[in-house]
């Protein structure tokens, strides 16, 4: 069984190699994709700090603080907003220096390590200034997204390129010839799984240590949990194309059956933006979907440092949804056109 | 009859629209060359389907040395479809090396390249070979797990006439290996050259079955005149002659090749391109079903 799993193991590997457009597809994407964010999110002009000062306008508050290199100063009149954007990370830091009885006060984020340092720059400027300390997790919108490029890649990658190859071998009568040998349905759906499989492992690596190297992204969780996760999402995202590739024979109707699945994914499990304060139902029926479990739990481990205690219920859902979508793809699998 | 390697028992097989294969029965004793021979809906791509067991029958049975087929059968069959794509940007080595991963047990790779005399296109990527070579490329697939039954199904179709000669010899050796074959064609001279017997199949049942040369036996005692139809006056159809015309030719059957030349020659029939022949297994299923051959 291992052998011949193993030799169309090699023979997939092989053919996807050699495809050079698609071989040519799948790492000019990676390279867009860190070419685009370093565009977007680089640049050696953009200030390090960037600093509230509550007040109408910056003109109106004079102090010498305002002219550190370095730090861009924004003018903050509302303090409830103001402080919301220091929970969000959105700024380093707040100053209020007409704080009660004249003294100089500020807010800073403790988890956050550039409000620690523009608290420095403050102090040595303004040493009697008081601390009114917020607490808030230290997200940029990029890091954020970060996991949302990632699980989109690997989204497509897994249903795209598993859904078409095995229609493709149906309609051409590949299968039909395979058929008529020992190999099981079971063994080449696990060789096609596992070639797919270490396909994404390795395109999602280079992906995250290129565009992480390009944005400064440092996960704050268990890079080998993330693996971990990465993997049974591929393979319930994989299994997923499988099921859909079974038993059709008419690349138009597969395609357009993987678009259904894809869009609804892109658009509600979360890749470009967040679901909170959606309705519920749009938020209950993003669980349905594995990339959004790969998202949900890829940003709590990379942005909040989560466990593995953390992310079980994700880890299962994945795992139970890659069982059962293999199960269905073998038990409806067609070696050839009915 | 020796113990029979495939055993064939009143199959049937229904599709939506028709009765392809009705009530089909022979068993194929080990080391023959067996022919299933038909024109196209005759119902032997479907017939041998079944005994591949790549289709499922509605009713009967095939036996492969007295049991069903199942894992030994996949073990020791070997196939070459009508039309098999192989997998994209493999060269034939790897082609074939991919298949003998498959078999527990089966040949040497470069054996087999040699076999279908491949050593020259090894290296070439699958997908740019010539029609010949293709198929001899899907013949040294369907050899590589060294198969007790080798199923060929119309595996020269489309050839050039040198291709297809080569085709023949290596079918030829294979044969001599005292391997049994099933082999389906359209090509008379292809039966009558490999085939050790021959069921001729029609509208999905047997209409003849045995070796070539006992059949054309039975039914033939006579010796056919062909005449190119521009050469056979209107006048001469009323003589009392067995004739059969197709689209280019008329066949004369008879007994007495000196008394038809002479009535022949009275009705001033011109016999420059007269050619006399025996009759062969495309004449045999002429007699046997009134219809012409479709390629």
């Amino acid at each position: 069984m291992i052998r011949r799993l193993l030799s169309v193991l090699h023979a997939r590997n092989l053919e996807f190699l050699r495809d050079r457009g698609t071989l040519a597809w799948t790492l000019a994407l990676p390279v867009t994709l860190v070419i685009g964010m370093g565009f977007v999110f680089g640049g050696p002009q953009r200030p390090l700090f960037k600093v509230g000062v509550l007040g109408p306008q910056l003109d109106a508050v004079a102090h010498p603080f305002l002219h550190e290199r370095y730090v861009q100063f924004v003018a903050e009149p509302n303090a409830a907003q103001a402080l919301h954007k220091v929970t969000h990370q959105d700024l380093d830091l707040l100053v209020d220096f007409n704080g009660s009885g004249g003294a100089a006060r500020y807010w800073v984020n403790t988890d956050s390590p550039k409000g620690y340092i523009a608290e420095k720059l403050l102090l040595a400027a303004v040493p009697g200034a008081r601390r009114e300390s917020v607490r808030g997790a230290a997200v940029r919108y990029v890091d954020w997204l970060f996991p949302g490029i990632l699980g989109m890649n690997m989204m497509f990658s897994c249903l795209f390129g598993v859904g078409y190859v095995v229609v493709r071998y149906r309609k051409s009568g590949f299968l039909k010839r395979l058929h008529a040998t020992p190999l099981s349905a079971f063994e080449f759906l696990g060789a096609q799984v596992l070639s797919r499989l270490l396909l994404i492992l390795f395109v999602t690596t280079v992906l995250y240590a290129s565009i992480g190297a390009v944005i400064g992204f440092h996960s704050a969780g268990n890079v080998l949990l993330l693996a971990l996760l990465a993997a049974l999402g591929a393979l319930s995202m994989i299994a997923l194309g499988l099921t859909v590739a079974a038993r059709f024979s008419s690349e138009e109707l597969v395609g357009g059956l993987l678009n259904l699945l894809t869009w609804p994914m892109i658009m509600l499990s979360g890749v470009w933006f967040s679901l909170e304060g959606s309705p519920r139902w749009v938020q209950w029926v993003s669980h349905v979907f594995p990339l959004t479990h790969v998202l949900d739990a890829a940003r709590a481990v990379m942005l909040d440092g989560a466990g593995l205690r953390q992310i079980t219920p994700d880890l299962v859902y994945l795992a139970v949804t890659a069982l059962a979508f293999l199960a269905f793809g073998a038990w409806s699998f067609r070696w050839r056109i009915d | 009859m020796s113990t029979p390697l495939l055993e064939v028992r009143d199959l049937v097989k229904d599709y939506a629209s028709a009765r392809a294969v009705n009530g089909v029965s022979f068993r194929v004793p080990p080391g023959m060359c067996f022919g299933l021979l038909g024109p196209n809906g005759a119902g032997k791509t479907t017939t041998i389907e079944i005994m591949e067991g790549i289709l499922p029958p509605t009713s009967g049975e095939v036996r492969y040395c007295g049991e069903p087929l199942g894992a030994r059968f996949r073990e020791e069959a070997g196939i070459l479809f009508q039309k098999t794509a192989l997998q994209d940007f493999l060269t034939v080595r790897q082609s074939i090396a991919l298949f003998r991963g498959l078999y527990g047990r089966g040949l040497d790779v470069e054996e087999v390249i040699r076999t279908c005399a491949l050593e020259t296109l090894a290296g070439r990527d699958s997908r740019k070979l010539s029609g010949g070579q293709q198929q001899r490329l899907l013949l040294a697939i369907a050899l590589v797990n060294d198969p007790a039954v080798l199923f060929l199904d119309e595996p020269t179709t489309g050839l050039d006439p040198q291709a297809r000669r080569k085709f023949w010899e290596l079918v030829e050796s294979i044969k001599q290996r005292r391997k049994t074959i099933i082999l389906t064609t359209h090509n008379m001279e292809e039966a009558e050259l490999l085939c050790d017997e021959i069921v001729i199949m029609d509208h999905g049942r047997i209409i003849a079955q045995g070796p070539p040369r006992q059949l054309l036996a039975a039914h033939f005692a006579e010796v056919l005149l062909e005449l190119p139809r521009q050469d056979f006056p209107e006048s001469a159809r009323a003589l009392p002659l067995q004739l059969l015309e197709t689209s280019e030719r008329v066949e004369i059957t008879t007994h007495d090749v000196e008394e038809t030349l002479r009535t022949l020659l009275a009705h001033r029939v011109p016999l420059t391109h007269l050619r006399i022949r025996p009759p062969n297994l495309e004449d045999l299923f002429l007699e046997l079903t009134g219809t012409e051959l479709r390629p």
